[in-house]
Protein backbone atom coordinates (compact mmCIF):
# COMPACT_ATOMS: atom_id res chain seq x y z
CA UNK A 1 0.00 0.00 0.00
CA UNK A 2 2.87 2.48 1.04
CA UNK A 3 4.66 2.15 -2.11
CA UNK A 4 1.56 1.98 -4.08
CA UNK A 5 0.85 5.57 -2.78
CA UNK A 6 3.89 6.98 -3.50
CA UNK A 7 4.28 5.13 -6.88
CA UNK A 8 0.96 7.22 -7.59
CA UNK A 9 2.72 10.22 -6.16
CA UNK A 10 5.84 10.15 -8.43
CA UNK A 11 3.51 9.20 -11.51
CA UNK A 12 0.74 12.55 -11.08
CA UNK A 13 4.24 14.56 -10.52
CA UNK A 14 5.63 13.08 -13.94
CA UNK A 15 3.30 13.69 -15.63
CA UNK A 16 3.43 17.52 -14.26
CA UNK A 17 6.85 17.72 -15.06
CA UNK A 18 6.26 16.15 -18.63
CA UNK A 19 2.87 18.53 -19.44
CA UNK A 20 5.99 21.52 -18.24
CA UNK A 21 7.83 20.38 -21.05
CA UNK A 22 5.03 19.76 -23.43
CA UNK A 23 4.16 23.59 -22.68
CA UNK A 24 0.71 22.54 -23.53
CA UNK A 25 -0.70 19.69 -24.90
CA UNK A 26 -3.37 19.40 -27.04
CA UNK A 27 -5.93 15.73 -28.39
CA UNK A 28 -4.53 14.15 -31.40
CA UNK A 29 -7.87 14.27 -34.07
CA UNK A 30 -9.56 11.03 -34.46
CA UNK A 31 -11.34 11.52 -37.88
CA UNK A 32 -12.93 8.82 -40.31
CA UNK A 33 -11.74 10.30 -43.87
CA UNK A 34 -14.41 9.74 -46.67
CA UNK A 35 -13.41 7.97 -50.26
CA UNK A 36 -13.80 10.93 -52.75
CA UNK A 37 -13.68 14.01 -50.30
CA UNK A 38 -10.61 15.24 -52.49
CA UNK A 39 -12.32 18.28 -54.29
CA UNK A 40 -14.35 20.93 -52.66
CA UNK A 41 -14.37 20.88 -48.64
CA UNK A 42 -15.97 17.68 -46.68
CA UNK A 43 -18.12 18.46 -44.31
CA UNK A 44 -18.87 14.97 -43.23
CA UNK A 45 -16.12 14.30 -41.27
CA UNK A 46 -16.00 13.97 -37.59
CA UNK A 47 -13.12 14.60 -35.08
CA UNK A 48 -11.26 17.51 -33.08
CA UNK A 49 -8.28 19.43 -33.68
CA UNK A 50 -6.07 22.03 -32.46
CA UNK A 51 -4.84 24.90 -33.70
CA UNK A 52 -2.60 27.45 -31.87
CA UNK A 53 0.19 30.20 -32.89
CA UNK A 54 -0.30 33.70 -34.66
CA UNK A 55 -1.96 36.31 -32.48
CA UNK A 56 -2.85 38.21 -35.86
CA UNK A 57 -4.38 34.90 -37.65
CA UNK A 58 -6.13 33.81 -34.48
CA UNK A 59 -9.44 36.34 -34.97
CA UNK A 60 -9.82 34.81 -38.93
CA UNK A 61 -9.22 31.28 -37.98
CA UNK A 62 -11.60 31.80 -34.84
CA UNK A 63 -14.51 32.73 -37.16
CA UNK A 64 -13.69 30.50 -39.83
CA UNK A 65 -13.33 27.58 -37.56
CA UNK A 66 -17.10 28.77 -35.77
CA UNK A 67 -18.77 28.51 -39.68
CA UNK A 68 -16.76 25.34 -40.45
CA UNK A 69 -18.42 23.88 -37.33
CA UNK A 70 -21.92 25.23 -38.09
CA UNK A 71 -21.86 23.20 -41.26
CA UNK A 72 -20.45 19.82 -39.76
CA UNK A 73 -21.71 19.47 -36.50
CA UNK A 74 -19.07 16.74 -35.42
CA UNK A 75 -16.02 18.34 -36.02
CA UNK A 76 -14.63 20.18 -33.02
CA UNK A 77 -11.69 22.62 -33.87
CA UNK A 78 -10.07 24.68 -30.78
CA UNK A 79 -7.88 27.60 -31.57
CA UNK A 80 -5.81 29.45 -29.34
CA UNK A 81 -3.19 32.39 -29.54
CA UNK A 82 0.54 31.82 -28.00
CA UNK A 83 2.15 33.50 -30.73
CA UNK A 84 3.76 32.60 -33.83
CA UNK A 85 6.80 31.00 -32.40
CA UNK A 86 4.80 28.88 -30.22
CA UNK A 87 2.80 27.82 -33.46
CA UNK A 88 5.39 26.48 -34.96
CA UNK A 89 7.29 24.61 -32.31
CA UNK A 90 4.38 22.95 -31.24
CA UNK A 91 3.73 21.55 -34.93
CA UNK A 92 7.11 21.01 -35.07
CA UNK A 93 6.56 18.54 -32.24
CA UNK A 94 3.66 17.61 -33.06
CA UNK A 95 1.59 18.23 -30.49
CA UNK A 96 -0.73 20.67 -32.28
CA UNK A 97 -3.03 19.59 -35.64
CA UNK A 98 -2.17 23.39 -37.51
CA UNK A 99 0.78 25.30 -36.32
CA UNK A 100 -0.25 29.63 -37.37
CA UNK A 101 2.93 31.83 -38.15
CA UNK A 102 3.29 34.75 -39.55
CA UNK A 103 6.75 33.98 -40.72
CA UNK A 104 8.19 31.31 -42.79
CA UNK A 105 9.30 27.84 -40.40
CA UNK A 106 12.19 28.25 -41.99
CA UNK A 107 12.36 32.08 -40.48
CA UNK A 108 11.88 30.76 -36.27
CA UNK A 109 13.21 26.67 -36.81
CA UNK A 110 16.28 25.67 -37.53
CA UNK A 111 16.05 23.33 -41.29
CA UNK A 112 15.52 20.13 -39.33
CA UNK A 113 12.98 21.08 -36.93
CA UNK A 114 11.20 22.45 -40.18
CA UNK A 115 11.65 19.13 -41.96
CA UNK A 116 8.40 17.89 -43.00
CA UNK A 117 6.42 20.90 -42.20
CA UNK A 118 3.51 21.76 -45.28
CA UNK A 119 2.91 25.33 -45.70
CA UNK A 120 -0.27 26.55 -46.44
CA UNK A 121 -0.65 30.04 -46.84
CA UNK A 122 -4.13 31.33 -46.17
CA UNK A 123 -4.10 35.10 -46.15
CA UNK A 124 -1.97 38.04 -46.42
CA UNK A 125 -2.26 40.64 -43.86
CA UNK A 126 -0.21 44.19 -44.68
CA UNK A 127 1.39 46.42 -41.64
CA UNK A 128 1.18 50.25 -41.20
CA UNK A 129 3.28 52.60 -39.57
CA UNK A 130 1.03 54.47 -37.13
CA UNK A 131 1.60 57.42 -34.82
CA UNK A 132 -0.29 59.15 -32.27
CA UNK A 133 -3.52 61.18 -33.15
CA UNK A 134 -0.79 64.76 -32.22
CA UNK A 135 1.33 64.06 -34.97
CA UNK A 136 1.56 66.79 -37.85
CA UNK A 137 3.55 64.37 -40.03
CA UNK A 138 1.67 62.27 -42.67
CA UNK A 139 4.42 60.67 -44.80
CA UNK A 140 7.71 59.39 -44.34
CA UNK A 141 9.95 58.14 -46.60
CA UNK A 142 11.58 54.68 -45.71
CA UNK A 143 14.85 56.55 -45.52
CA UNK A 144 13.21 58.59 -42.93
CA UNK A 145 11.26 55.68 -41.68
CA UNK A 146 14.54 53.74 -40.95
CA UNK A 147 15.99 56.50 -39.48
CA UNK A 148 13.84 56.73 -36.93
CA UNK A 149 13.80 53.04 -36.01
CA UNK A 150 17.79 53.68 -35.87
CA UNK A 151 17.56 56.66 -33.53
CA UNK A 152 19.46 58.67 -36.13
CA UNK A 153 16.26 60.74 -36.00
CA UNK A 154 14.49 61.72 -32.46
CA UNK A 155 12.64 64.98 -33.28
CA UNK A 156 9.41 64.89 -35.47
CA UNK A 157 10.84 68.54 -36.83
CA UNK A 158 13.42 66.80 -38.51
CA UNK A 159 11.06 64.94 -40.90
CA UNK A 160 8.60 68.28 -41.14
CA UNK A 161 6.69 67.65 -38.50
CA UNK A 162 6.58 70.44 -34.89
CA UNK A 163 9.23 70.35 -32.49
CA UNK A 164 8.14 67.29 -30.34
CA UNK A 165 10.67 63.80 -29.38
CA UNK A 166 10.06 60.71 -31.05
CA UNK A 167 8.86 58.38 -28.73
CA UNK A 168 9.70 54.78 -30.98
CA UNK A 169 7.84 51.90 -29.43
CA UNK A 170 8.38 48.10 -30.49
CA UNK A 171 7.43 44.93 -30.76
CA UNK A 172 9.49 42.39 -28.70
CA UNK A 173 12.64 40.78 -30.86
CA UNK A 174 11.19 37.44 -31.29
CA UNK A 175 8.03 39.45 -32.44
CA UNK A 176 6.61 38.02 -36.36
CA UNK A 177 5.39 41.52 -36.72
CA UNK A 178 8.46 43.25 -35.72
CA UNK A 179 10.45 40.81 -37.87
CA UNK A 180 8.09 41.60 -41.24
CA UNK A 181 8.54 45.15 -40.40
CA UNK A 182 12.20 45.08 -39.66
CA UNK A 183 12.55 43.09 -42.84
CA UNK A 184 10.59 45.12 -45.15
CA UNK A 185 10.40 48.85 -44.21
CA UNK A 186 13.96 48.92 -42.32
CA UNK A 187 15.61 46.91 -45.06
CA UNK A 188 16.83 44.68 -42.04
CA UNK A 189 18.50 47.23 -40.30
CA UNK A 190 18.95 46.84 -36.89
CA UNK A 191 17.18 49.09 -34.70
CA UNK A 192 19.01 50.67 -31.92
CA UNK A 193 18.94 49.87 -28.25
CA UNK A 194 17.42 51.09 -25.62
CA UNK A 195 15.56 54.04 -27.51
CA UNK A 196 12.25 52.12 -27.78
CA UNK A 197 9.66 51.47 -25.31
CA UNK A 198 8.68 47.83 -25.82
CA UNK A 199 4.84 46.57 -25.61
CA UNK A 200 4.03 43.12 -26.21
CA UNK A 201 1.03 43.27 -28.13
CA UNK A 202 -1.40 44.62 -30.73
CA UNK A 203 -3.91 45.62 -28.45
CA UNK A 204 -0.81 46.91 -26.19
CA UNK A 205 0.72 49.43 -29.28
CA UNK A 206 -2.16 50.68 -29.88
CA UNK A 207 -3.05 52.00 -26.79
CA UNK A 208 0.38 53.09 -25.87
CA UNK A 209 0.58 54.96 -29.32
CA UNK A 210 -2.60 56.63 -28.37
CA UNK A 211 -1.71 57.44 -25.24
CA UNK A 212 1.81 59.17 -25.72
CA UNK A 213 2.75 61.81 -27.41
CA UNK A 214 4.76 61.97 -30.44
CA UNK A 215 4.99 58.44 -30.53
CA UNK A 216 5.53 55.75 -33.45
CA UNK A 217 5.39 52.35 -33.95
CA UNK A 218 3.68 49.76 -36.55
CA UNK A 219 0.14 47.47 -36.50
CA UNK A 220 -0.94 44.76 -38.68
CA UNK A 221 -3.18 47.04 -41.25
CA UNK A 222 -6.47 44.70 -40.53
CA UNK A 223 -6.17 46.20 -36.87
CA UNK A 224 -4.90 50.28 -37.12
CA UNK A 225 -7.38 50.70 -39.75
CA UNK A 226 -9.94 49.51 -37.61
CA UNK A 227 -8.92 52.01 -34.60
CA UNK A 228 -9.48 55.36 -34.86
CA UNK A 229 -7.16 56.46 -32.01
CA UNK A 230 -3.87 55.95 -34.01
CA UNK A 231 -2.86 57.14 -37.36
CA UNK A 232 -1.75 55.50 -40.58
CA UNK A 233 1.62 57.26 -42.02
CA UNK A 234 1.98 57.03 -46.40
CA UNK A 235 5.17 55.07 -46.90
CA UNK A 236 7.37 56.86 -49.43
CA UNK A 237 3.56 58.67 -50.55
CA UNK A 238 2.20 54.72 -50.78
CA UNK A 239 -0.68 54.91 -48.66
CA UNK A 240 -0.87 51.68 -46.83
CA UNK A 241 -4.41 50.02 -48.12
CA UNK A 242 -5.14 46.51 -49.37
CA UNK A 243 -5.21 47.52 -52.58
CA UNK A 244 -1.74 49.11 -52.77
CA UNK A 245 -0.52 45.92 -51.47
CA UNK A 246 -2.00 43.63 -53.69
CA UNK A 247 -0.20 45.24 -56.84
CA UNK A 248 2.68 45.34 -55.19
CA UNK A 249 3.06 49.61 -54.52
CA UNK A 250 3.55 49.09 -50.97
CA UNK A 251 5.80 46.61 -49.55
CA UNK A 252 5.29 46.04 -45.95
CA UNK A 253 3.01 42.82 -45.46
CA UNK A 254 3.51 39.15 -44.69
CA UNK A 255 1.85 35.95 -45.32
CA UNK A 256 -0.33 34.28 -42.67
CA UNK A 257 0.65 30.51 -42.73
CA UNK A 258 -1.03 27.74 -41.39
CA UNK A 259 1.80 24.73 -41.13
CA UNK A 260 0.67 20.60 -40.85
CA UNK A 261 3.33 18.38 -39.93
CA UNK A 262 3.24 16.20 -43.58
CA UNK A 263 0.44 15.94 -45.74
CA UNK A 264 -3.02 17.34 -43.82
CA UNK A 265 -5.80 14.35 -42.83
CA UNK A 266 -8.99 14.13 -42.40
CA UNK A 267 -10.80 17.35 -40.40
CA UNK A 268 -7.22 19.23 -40.58
CA UNK A 269 -8.00 18.58 -44.12
CA UNK A 270 -11.25 19.69 -44.80
CA UNK A 271 -10.49 22.60 -42.46
CA UNK A 272 -7.51 23.79 -44.26
CA UNK A 273 -8.97 23.11 -47.43
CA UNK A 274 -12.02 25.51 -46.26
CA UNK A 275 -10.08 28.24 -45.15
CA UNK A 276 -8.26 28.05 -48.96
CA UNK A 277 -12.00 28.11 -50.51
CA UNK A 278 -14.75 30.44 -51.85
CA UNK A 279 -16.79 30.59 -48.23
CA UNK A 280 -13.92 32.16 -46.32
CA UNK A 281 -12.98 35.02 -48.80
CA UNK A 282 -15.45 37.56 -47.49
CA UNK A 283 -14.77 36.80 -44.13
CA UNK A 284 -10.61 38.00 -45.12
CA UNK A 285 -11.71 41.01 -46.53
CA UNK A 286 -14.26 41.31 -43.58
CA UNK A 287 -11.50 41.53 -41.54
CA UNK A 288 -8.96 43.47 -43.15
CA UNK A 289 -6.48 40.38 -44.64
CA UNK A 290 -6.06 40.12 -47.80
CA UNK A 291 -7.01 36.55 -50.10
CA UNK A 292 -4.19 35.45 -51.36
CA UNK A 293 -5.15 35.09 -54.87
CA UNK A 294 -5.75 38.45 -55.49
CA UNK A 295 -2.30 39.39 -54.87
CA UNK A 296 -0.20 40.58 -57.93
CA UNK A 297 3.04 39.90 -56.40
CA UNK A 298 4.30 37.16 -54.78
CA UNK A 299 7.29 36.44 -52.68
CA UNK A 300 9.48 33.40 -51.12
CA UNK A 301 11.22 32.33 -47.69
CA UNK B 1 -16.41 0.12 11.10
CA UNK B 2 -12.98 0.76 10.42
CA UNK B 3 -10.56 0.39 13.38
CA UNK B 4 -8.81 3.10 15.16
CA UNK B 5 -5.45 1.21 13.83
CA UNK B 6 -6.79 1.71 10.75
CA UNK B 7 -7.53 4.63 10.11
CA UNK B 8 -4.47 6.37 11.85
CA UNK B 9 -2.44 4.41 9.29
CA UNK B 10 -4.76 5.60 6.07
CA UNK B 11 -4.10 9.32 7.86
CA UNK B 12 -0.43 8.56 8.25
CA UNK B 13 0.25 7.81 4.94
CA UNK B 14 -2.21 10.10 3.04
CA UNK B 15 -0.15 12.70 4.18
CA UNK B 16 2.72 11.11 3.67
CA UNK B 17 1.86 10.77 -0.16
CA UNK B 18 0.77 14.41 -0.20
CA UNK B 19 4.30 15.43 1.46
CA UNK B 20 5.85 13.24 -1.17
CA UNK B 21 4.15 14.34 -4.24
CA UNK B 22 4.99 18.36 -3.43
CA UNK B 23 8.27 17.27 -2.54
CA UNK B 24 8.85 15.71 -6.10
CA UNK B 25 6.63 18.63 -7.85
CA UNK B 26 8.81 20.75 -6.24
CA UNK B 27 12.29 19.06 -7.18
CA UNK B 28 11.51 18.46 -10.56
CA UNK B 29 10.45 22.42 -11.27
CA UNK B 30 13.99 23.22 -10.00
CA UNK B 31 15.29 20.43 -12.23
CA UNK B 32 14.19 21.15 -15.06
CA UNK B 33 14.29 24.72 -14.65
CA UNK B 34 18.58 24.38 -13.87
CA UNK B 35 18.81 22.17 -16.78
CA UNK B 36 16.72 24.44 -19.04
CA UNK B 37 18.57 27.49 -17.65
CA UNK B 38 22.36 25.93 -17.94
CA UNK B 39 21.98 25.31 -21.02
CA UNK B 40 23.00 28.37 -22.95
CA UNK B 41 26.06 27.86 -21.13
CA UNK B 42 27.05 24.28 -21.56
CA UNK B 43 25.15 23.81 -25.33
CA UNK B 44 25.19 27.14 -26.92
CA UNK B 45 28.54 28.29 -25.92
CA UNK B 46 27.37 31.21 -24.43
CA UNK B 47 30.37 32.74 -21.47
CA UNK B 48 28.87 34.01 -17.99
CA UNK B 49 30.64 37.14 -18.58
CA UNK B 50 28.46 37.57 -21.66
CA UNK B 51 25.18 37.05 -19.92
CA UNK B 52 26.07 38.91 -16.94
CA UNK B 53 28.00 41.77 -18.10
CA UNK B 54 27.50 42.91 -21.75
CA UNK B 55 23.83 44.89 -22.10
CA UNK B 56 23.19 44.10 -25.92
CA UNK B 57 19.79 42.00 -26.26
CA UNK B 58 19.18 40.06 -29.80
CA UNK B 59 19.55 36.83 -28.77
CA UNK B 60 17.66 35.97 -32.60
CA UNK B 61 20.67 37.39 -33.99
CA UNK B 62 22.53 34.81 -36.52
CA UNK B 63 26.14 34.73 -36.05
CA UNK B 64 27.10 36.10 -39.07
CA UNK B 65 25.80 39.23 -37.86
CA UNK B 66 28.02 38.94 -34.67
CA UNK B 67 25.05 36.98 -32.66
CA UNK B 68 23.67 35.71 -30.58
CA UNK B 69 23.46 38.69 -28.19
CA UNK B 70 22.30 37.33 -24.81
CA UNK B 71 23.36 40.48 -22.69
CA UNK B 72 21.14 39.96 -19.51
CA UNK B 73 22.81 43.14 -17.43
CA UNK B 74 19.84 45.63 -18.39
CA UNK B 75 17.63 43.06 -16.93
CA UNK B 76 18.84 42.10 -13.76
CA UNK B 77 20.02 45.78 -12.85
CA UNK B 78 16.53 46.97 -14.09
CA UNK B 79 14.75 44.07 -11.83
CA UNK B 80 17.13 45.48 -8.85
CA UNK B 81 16.34 49.07 -9.44
CA UNK B 82 12.50 49.02 -9.32
CA UNK B 83 12.66 46.41 -6.32
CA UNK B 84 14.93 48.59 -4.24
CA UNK B 85 13.14 51.27 -5.03
CA UNK B 86 9.84 50.24 -4.52
CA UNK B 87 10.90 48.81 -1.09
CA UNK B 88 12.77 52.68 -0.52
CA UNK B 89 9.33 53.70 -0.55
CA UNK B 90 7.37 50.96 0.77
CA UNK B 91 9.22 50.12 3.67
CA UNK B 92 8.99 53.36 6.10
CA UNK B 93 5.21 53.58 4.95
CA UNK B 94 4.75 50.37 5.72
CA UNK B 95 6.49 49.53 9.65
CA UNK B 96 4.72 52.63 10.42
CA UNK B 97 1.54 51.10 9.44
CA UNK B 98 2.55 48.48 11.62
CA UNK B 99 3.78 50.86 14.74
CA UNK B 100 0.17 52.10 14.38
CA UNK B 101 -1.46 48.80 14.29
CA UNK B 102 0.83 47.04 17.09
CA UNK B 103 1.13 49.79 19.55
CA UNK B 104 -0.59 53.29 19.06
CA UNK B 105 -4.12 52.41 17.91
CA UNK B 106 -5.07 48.77 18.75
CA UNK B 107 -8.77 49.56 18.89
CA UNK B 108 -10.52 51.46 16.38
CA UNK B 109 -7.33 51.76 14.03
CA UNK B 110 -6.62 48.70 13.47
CA UNK B 111 -10.37 47.52 12.85
CA UNK B 112 -10.58 49.92 9.85
CA UNK B 113 -6.48 49.38 8.77
CA UNK B 114 -6.50 45.29 9.13
CA UNK B 115 -9.24 44.75 6.59
CA UNK B 116 -7.94 47.81 4.33
CA UNK B 117 -4.68 45.91 4.25
CA UNK B 118 -6.32 42.48 3.80
CA UNK B 119 -8.29 43.98 0.46
CA UNK B 120 -5.07 45.86 -1.02
CA UNK B 121 -3.58 42.10 -1.08
CA UNK B 122 -6.84 40.41 -2.64
CA UNK B 123 -6.65 43.39 -6.04
CA UNK B 124 -4.90 41.27 -8.37
CA UNK B 125 -1.59 42.57 -10.31
CA UNK B 126 -3.24 43.25 -13.55
CA UNK B 127 -5.93 45.65 -12.13
CA UNK B 128 -2.66 47.80 -10.58
CA UNK B 129 -1.14 47.86 -13.91
CA UNK B 130 -4.31 49.15 -15.31
CA UNK B 131 -4.30 51.85 -12.87
CA UNK B 132 -0.86 52.65 -13.24
CA UNK B 133 -1.29 52.85 -17.05
CA UNK B 134 -4.32 55.05 -16.82
CA UNK B 135 -3.62 57.16 -14.18
CA UNK B 136 -0.25 57.35 -13.07
CA UNK B 137 1.41 57.15 -16.34
CA UNK B 138 -0.01 60.29 -17.54
CA UNK B 139 0.26 61.73 -14.25
CA UNK B 140 4.40 61.51 -14.23
CA UNK B 141 4.23 62.32 -18.33
CA UNK B 142 1.84 65.39 -17.49
CA UNK B 143 3.31 66.76 -14.51
CA UNK B 144 6.83 65.27 -13.48
CA UNK B 145 8.65 64.95 -16.73
CA UNK B 146 9.44 61.64 -19.56
CA UNK B 147 7.24 59.96 -21.00
CA UNK B 148 5.57 58.37 -18.68
CA UNK B 149 6.34 54.70 -18.77
CA UNK B 150 9.34 54.81 -16.36
CA UNK B 151 11.44 53.32 -13.39
CA UNK B 152 9.54 55.62 -10.88
CA UNK B 153 5.86 54.73 -11.98
CA UNK B 154 7.35 50.94 -11.90
CA UNK B 155 8.52 51.54 -8.38
CA UNK B 156 5.20 53.18 -7.33
CA UNK B 157 3.26 50.30 -8.23
CA UNK B 158 4.86 47.57 -6.70
CA UNK B 159 5.41 49.97 -3.83
CA UNK B 160 1.61 49.67 -3.36
CA UNK B 161 1.61 45.90 -3.80
CA UNK B 162 4.51 44.98 -1.60
CA UNK B 163 3.01 47.34 1.27
CA UNK B 164 0.66 45.20 2.69
CA UNK B 165 3.11 42.23 2.89
CA UNK B 166 5.20 44.72 5.20
CA UNK B 167 2.85 46.41 6.66
CA UNK B 168 1.00 42.54 7.87
CA UNK B 169 4.48 40.84 8.95
CA UNK B 170 6.00 43.77 10.63
CA UNK B 171 2.29 44.21 12.65
CA UNK B 172 2.56 40.37 13.68
CA UNK B 173 6.32 40.66 14.75
CA UNK B 174 5.35 43.55 16.78
CA UNK B 175 2.39 42.09 18.65
CA UNK B 176 4.58 39.08 18.98
CA UNK B 177 6.71 40.94 21.94
CA UNK B 178 6.45 40.20 25.23
CA UNK B 179 3.91 42.61 26.80
CA UNK B 180 6.41 43.00 30.04
CA UNK B 181 9.43 44.13 28.14
CA UNK B 182 7.10 47.23 27.20
CA UNK B 183 6.28 47.19 30.85
CA UNK B 184 9.42 47.54 32.11
CA UNK B 185 10.44 50.39 29.28
CA UNK B 186 7.17 52.18 30.74
CA UNK B 187 8.30 51.54 34.55
CA UNK B 188 11.61 53.39 34.22
CA UNK B 189 10.02 56.43 33.31
CA UNK B 190 10.03 56.39 29.63
CA UNK B 191 7.94 57.80 27.25
CA UNK B 192 5.59 55.70 25.02
CA UNK B 193 7.15 56.56 22.02
CA UNK B 194 10.86 56.04 23.08
CA UNK B 195 9.94 52.38 24.31
CA UNK B 196 7.95 52.12 20.80
CA UNK B 197 11.36 53.60 19.31
CA UNK B 198 13.97 51.84 21.27
CA UNK B 199 12.54 48.84 23.11
CA UNK B 200 9.69 47.63 20.82
CA UNK B 201 10.93 48.06 17.26
CA UNK B 202 14.19 46.73 17.73
CA UNK B 203 13.11 44.02 19.79
CA UNK B 204 10.63 42.89 16.36
CA UNK B 205 13.43 43.88 13.78
CA UNK B 206 14.04 40.18 12.93
CA UNK B 207 10.13 40.05 12.00
CA UNK B 208 10.65 43.71 10.58
CA UNK B 209 13.85 42.47 7.91
CA UNK B 210 11.85 39.00 7.66
CA UNK B 211 8.73 41.31 5.89
CA UNK B 212 11.17 43.31 3.98
CA UNK B 213 13.17 40.24 2.73
CA UNK B 214 9.96 38.78 1.84
CA UNK B 215 8.08 42.24 0.14
CA UNK B 216 11.44 42.31 -1.67
CA UNK B 217 11.38 38.73 -3.01
CA UNK B 218 7.81 39.51 -4.19
CA UNK B 219 9.02 42.70 -6.02
CA UNK B 220 11.29 41.04 -8.33
CA UNK B 221 9.03 37.95 -8.79
CA UNK B 222 6.07 40.08 -9.94
CA UNK B 223 5.73 40.57 -13.45
CA UNK B 224 2.68 41.91 -15.10
CA UNK B 225 1.44 44.85 -13.15
CA UNK B 226 5.63 46.17 -13.80
CA UNK B 227 5.53 45.17 -17.49
CA UNK B 228 2.43 47.58 -17.84
CA UNK B 229 4.35 50.91 -17.00
CA UNK B 230 7.73 50.51 -16.67
CA UNK B 231 8.12 51.01 -20.57
CA UNK B 232 10.02 47.75 -21.50
CA UNK B 233 13.31 49.69 -23.10
CA UNK B 234 16.28 47.36 -23.15
CA UNK B 235 18.64 49.82 -21.27
CA UNK B 236 20.53 50.23 -18.37
CA UNK B 237 18.55 52.08 -15.42
CA UNK B 238 20.20 55.02 -15.45
CA UNK B 239 17.38 57.73 -14.74
CA UNK B 240 14.14 57.40 -12.60
CA UNK B 241 12.01 59.30 -15.36
CA UNK B 242 13.37 56.26 -18.05
CA UNK B 243 11.69 53.52 -19.58
CA UNK B 244 13.51 50.40 -18.65
CA UNK B 245 13.32 46.73 -18.48
CA UNK B 246 12.97 43.49 -16.08
CA UNK B 247 13.99 40.12 -15.96
CA UNK B 248 10.19 39.20 -15.44
CA UNK B 249 8.65 41.34 -18.23
CA UNK B 250 11.67 39.84 -20.75
CA UNK B 251 10.17 36.31 -19.71
CA UNK B 252 6.44 37.00 -20.44
CA UNK B 253 7.19 39.10 -23.37
CA UNK B 254 9.35 37.04 -25.63
CA UNK B 255 8.29 33.20 -24.34
CA UNK B 256 5.63 33.00 -26.72
CA UNK B 257 7.23 34.08 -29.91
CA UNK B 258 10.45 32.05 -29.22
CA UNK B 259 11.33 28.21 -30.19
CA UNK B 260 12.34 25.27 -27.93
CA UNK B 261 15.80 24.24 -28.02
CA UNK B 262 16.86 27.46 -29.63
CA UNK B 263 19.25 30.25 -28.40
CA UNK B 264 16.15 33.08 -27.47
CA UNK B 265 14.40 30.45 -25.75
CA UNK B 266 17.10 29.12 -23.70
CA UNK B 267 18.40 32.39 -23.00
CA UNK B 268 15.00 33.33 -21.68
CA UNK B 269 15.18 30.04 -19.36
CA UNK B 270 18.42 31.58 -18.13
CA UNK B 271 16.69 34.25 -16.91
CA UNK B 272 14.15 32.18 -15.17
CA UNK B 273 16.88 30.16 -13.34
CA UNK B 274 18.68 33.50 -12.14
CA UNK B 275 14.95 34.44 -10.92
CA UNK B 276 14.91 30.93 -8.94
CA UNK B 277 18.47 31.86 -7.27
CA UNK B 278 17.19 35.00 -6.16
CA UNK B 279 14.43 33.54 -4.57
CA UNK B 280 16.56 31.11 -2.77
CA UNK B 281 19.12 33.81 -1.71
CA UNK B 282 16.33 35.79 -0.33
CA UNK B 283 14.69 32.21 1.42
CA UNK B 284 18.04 31.78 3.18
CA UNK B 285 18.50 35.45 4.40
CA UNK B 286 14.79 34.65 6.01
CA UNK B 287 16.23 31.97 7.82
CA UNK B 288 19.32 33.08 8.75
CA UNK B 289 17.29 36.03 10.09
CA UNK B 290 14.98 33.77 12.33
CA UNK B 291 17.56 31.85 13.33
CA UNK B 292 19.02 35.10 14.87
CA UNK B 293 16.02 35.73 15.99
CA UNK B 294 15.84 32.66 17.86
CA UNK B 295 18.69 32.29 18.87
CA UNK B 296 18.40 35.68 21.05
CA UNK B 297 15.29 34.65 22.76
Amino acid sequence: MFSGRRGLGLALSVVLAGSILLTGCASKSQTSPTPGSSSGVDFTVSGSITTAGSSALQPLVEQAANQFMQKDSNAKISVQAGGSGTGLAQIAQGSIDIGNSDLFAGEKLTSAQAAGLVDHKVCVVGFATVVNPGVTVDNLTKQQLQQIFTGKITNWKDVGGSDQQITVINRPTSSGTRATFKKYALDGLEEAQGIALTQDSTGAVAKTVAGTPGSISYLALSYASSNNTVKMLKLDGVDPTNDNITSGKYPIWSYEHMYTKGDPQGLTKAFIDYMAGDEVKPLIQQLGYIVGSDMKVSRNS
Amino acid sequence: MVSVDVSNKIGKYTTFACAILIITITMSIILLITYKGLAIFTRDGVSLKNFFLTTKWNPDATPAEGGPFVGAAPFIAGSVAVSLLALLFSAPLGIGIAIFMAEISTGWGCKIMQPVIELFVGIPSVVYGWIGISVLVPFIRNHIGGMGFSLLAGAIVLAVMILPTIASVSTDSLRANPADIREGSLALGVTRWQTILMVMVPAAMPGILTAIVLALSRAFGEALAVQMVIGNAIRMPTSLLGPMHTMTSIITMEMSDTVMGTVSNDVLWTIAFMLLFISFIFILLIRTINRGRTAMR
